[in-house]
């Protein structure tokens, strides 16, 4: 089959691999209709997560056709259309009872590498690096799914692939980012980054009822999105983020904020030149600037919610603000399978049209550029759907 | 430590001259080390890893406290390692030789490893005898469910990786084969000491064994009675004769993180009913190293 391979830094290939398998009773088999290229492949893409291995399958959003099971997924048969969560997550151990998928005890046979990292494993992830368990992803003709039993949810007749497919991450993340800042009545939130998910985090937040939403991104295309989608928006290179805000807010600061960019801030100056130079030279692995500013900017007592990705460790965290104004802070991997339903339902009666972030359709020989245009914001892109079936 | 000054004093030395030089080398000519060594232009990093090396070679030149500094030099190695790593994946280094230079790095890390072992090995021996083990993991079950599960012997080879086969050849006594890295075949045979259903079992091995250990086996309810909390305590003698190399080959491999990854699987299997793996599934064409490496994985 055809798979796209990691093959170093800044390069991504099209490879002839062996065809996927079923391994394990409770694997099942995916032909995968459509898949996407989501920010976090960004971050593998420019060399910053480690533990990646030069013919590593990429891709954890995709959705596709069932052409085979094992023993142990009786819930599914073939020709049943699924879109699959991005997290691998068994349904039995202590966090799946609980519903934090992402954090499933079992599903990354390489927990031991990333408990020398971060003390303990999060679940594994799709094409995610052999630190969260190597598994092979889904920007391939055919994907293993793992635990299918309990990840894959099943697609109505009605509903398109387009409009299921982003149920596998972004929009999922997206409202658990929102869901995150605990909003009430006549919140303000301020997001950083207007891409796929800032802008579900923004749809999410409006949608949970809060009264105000900033956007904060610099490319207009993005930015016209987020004021399509409801949000005040801010150029931050036409204005300084946190004075506009503090003016914005009468002061006050946002009540939550959301860092939807992650580890690969743009940043200016001093700042940027800092956190690049320790970065190239790996004394840290990320360029904060967005969570300094989100801890910055917070009202007193407020929540800063983390859906952007972060690997390592960072520097100039102002945790004295943390202390000082009471913050919240809540992160994390997103618990995809707890939402699938209910945000089915809303694209299903018409709250929320996933499709809407689309810019690019291609195949899959076209994926290698496309990473590139992604990563470059260039061509005014803002999501990338890669069709497998053609 | 003092034995081990007398010991291993010709090796403690020329690791420490073999560090003054790289470490000369990295910071007074990092450009054409870095170079000769096929990662571009990285000086400061190479410069950082002089001074590095230098601080461990004179230490193990100076004779103080080998141990210590022996150790800097695998953790150093491991960062040597780890940026050759991260430079392979920058785009003006040259992979053959990146290669070829992990390859003798790798090579100085395996030495390094021995000589702190053979000094870790002679402070061990003028402490104790005996190599504790000890592991503990919680599993989302009752205790009596997953001490049911352990008390079936025939299960254990399912989740201990190293083990070939185990057999009850006598009311409380099994037969135990496993199989070590090269080839190693190990027998012993074990009698339960002490057996209470859905609390705990302990053993010890009986006298012709090729390894001599002692081990028990708790099954403790979780906090709030929700689930298992296993605990395994292993204490290996180690024994004199021929049986000796081969013990130390076990206790070689960090038998404590052995025990924890088959804990580990024993919880996959309890909880999911199977063991989660990646092995068998499709991957484009690996690097040489990744080839190397990918025999480890899971
Ligand atoms: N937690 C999860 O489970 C999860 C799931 C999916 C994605 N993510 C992460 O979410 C983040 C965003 O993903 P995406 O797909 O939307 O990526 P994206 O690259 O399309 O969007 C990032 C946006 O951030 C903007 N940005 C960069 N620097 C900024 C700054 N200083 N201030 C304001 N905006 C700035 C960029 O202009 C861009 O529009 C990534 O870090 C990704 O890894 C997390
Ligand atoms: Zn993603
Ligand atoms: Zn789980």
């Amino acid at each position: 089959m055809r798979a796209v391979c990691w093959q170093g830094v800044h390069k991504v290939g099209i490879e002839e691999v062996p065809d996927a398998r079923v391994i394990n009773p409770r694997d099942a088999v995916i032909k995968v209709r459509k898949a996407a290229i989501c920010g976090s492949d960004l971050h593998l893409y420019d060399g910053y997560v480690p533990g990646m291995m030069r013919g590593d399958i990429l891709g954890h959003e995709f959705m596709g056709e069932v052409v085979e099971t094992g023993s142990g997924v009786p819930n599914l048969s073939r020709g049943d259309r699924v879109v699959v969560p991005f997290p691998i997550s068994c349904g039995n151990c202590f966090f799946c009872e609980q519903e934090m998928y992402s954090l499933c005890e079992n599903s990354n046979p390489n927990a031991r590498l990333a408990e020398k990292f971060w003390g303990h494993s999060p679940c594994g992830i799709f094409g995610y690096s052999h630190l969260l368990g190597g598994y092979a992803g889904g920007q391939a003709e055919y994907v293993r799914v793992p635990f299918a039993d309990v990840g894959p949810m099943k697609v109505p007749d009605a509903m398109s692939d387009e409009q299921a497919l982003f149920l596998g991450d972004i929009l999922p993340t997206g409202y658990m980012a929102a869901e995150n800042c605990n909003i009430r009545e006549g919140d303000t939130v301020a997001v950083w980054g207007c891409g796929p998910v800032g802008l579900f985090a923004i749809m999410s937040a409006k949608l949970l009822g809060a009264s105000r939403v900033i956007a904060i991104d610099r490319f207009p295309e993005r930015l016209s999105l987020a004021h399509r989608a409801g949000a005040e928006i801010l150029n931050y290179e036409e204005m300084d983020t946190l004075e506009t805000l503090r003016e914005w807010t009468g002061g006050r600061g946002p009540d939550a904020c959301i860092d939807a960019v992650g580890m690969e801030a743009h940043m200016h100056g001093v700042q940027h030149a800092y956190d690049k130079v320790k970065q190239a030279l790996r004394l840290e692995t990320e360029r904060p600037g967005v969570v300094r500013e989100a801890i910055q900017a917070c009202r007193n007592g407020g929540t800063v919610s983390v859906p952007g990705v972060y690997g390592g460790l960072a520097d100039k965290i102002p945790l004295g603000a943390v202390v000082n104004k009471a913050l919240t802070i809540k992160s994390g991997q997103t618990h995809v399978q707890r939402y699938m339903k209910p945000l089915m339902a809303r694209i299903e009666n018409g709250e929320i049209d996933p499709t809407m972030i689309i810019t690019h359709r291609i195949g899959i020989d076209d994926v290698p550029d496309a990473y590139q245009m992604f990563r470059d914001k260039e061509d005014d892109c803002i999501k990338v759907v890669v069709n497998m079936a053609s | 430590m003092a034995a081990s000054m007398t010991r291993e004093p010709v090796l403690d030395r020329s690791l420490g001259w073999f560090s003054v030089g790289l470490g000369m080398a990295e910071l007074l000519a990092p450009k054409a080390m870095g170079r000769m060594i096929g990662v571009g232009e990285q000086s400061t990093v190479l410069r950082m890893c002089g001074v590095r090396e230098i601080v461990s070679g004179v230490g193990l030149l100076s004779g103080r406290a080998p141990a210590t500094f022996a150790m800097s030099r695998v953790v150093g190695d491991v960062m040597d390692l780890a940026l050759l790593g991260a430079s392979l994946r920058s785009p003006d280094s040259n992979p053959s030789r990146v290669a070829a230079t992990a390859t003798a790095v790798a090579g100085v890390t395996a030495l390094d490893l021995y000589a702190s072992k053979v000094e870790l090995q002679s402070s061990m021996a003028e402490a104790q005898q005996d190599v504790p083990v000890h592991a503990s993991l919680m599993i989302n079950s009752p205790p009596d469910q997953v001490y049911a599960f352990w008390r079936k012997l025939e299960n254990l080879p399912r989740f201990m990786s190293h083990l070939e086969s185990v057999a009850e050849v006598a009311q409380q006594r099994s037969e135990w084969t496993a199989r070590l890295p090269g080839g190693v075949q190990l027998r012993w045979q074990s009698e339960i000491v002490e057996d209470q259903p859905g609390r705990l079992m302990s053993w010890r091995t009986v006298a012709g064994s090729e390894i001599n250990h002692v081990g028990s086996v708790r099954f403790e309810p979780g906090p709030g009675g929700q689930g298992t909390q296993v605990k395994v305590e292993i204490y290996y003698g180690m024994p004199g004769g021929p049986a000796a190399a081969k013990a130390a080959q076990l206790v070689a491999m960090a038998p404590e993180s052995l025990v924890t990854e088959d804990l580990r699987r024993l919880k996959q299997l309890i909880e999911t009913g199977e063991i989660a793996t990646t092995q068998g599934q499709p991957a484009g064409k690996r690097s040489m190293i990744g080839r190397m490496f990918g025999k480890e994985e899971s």
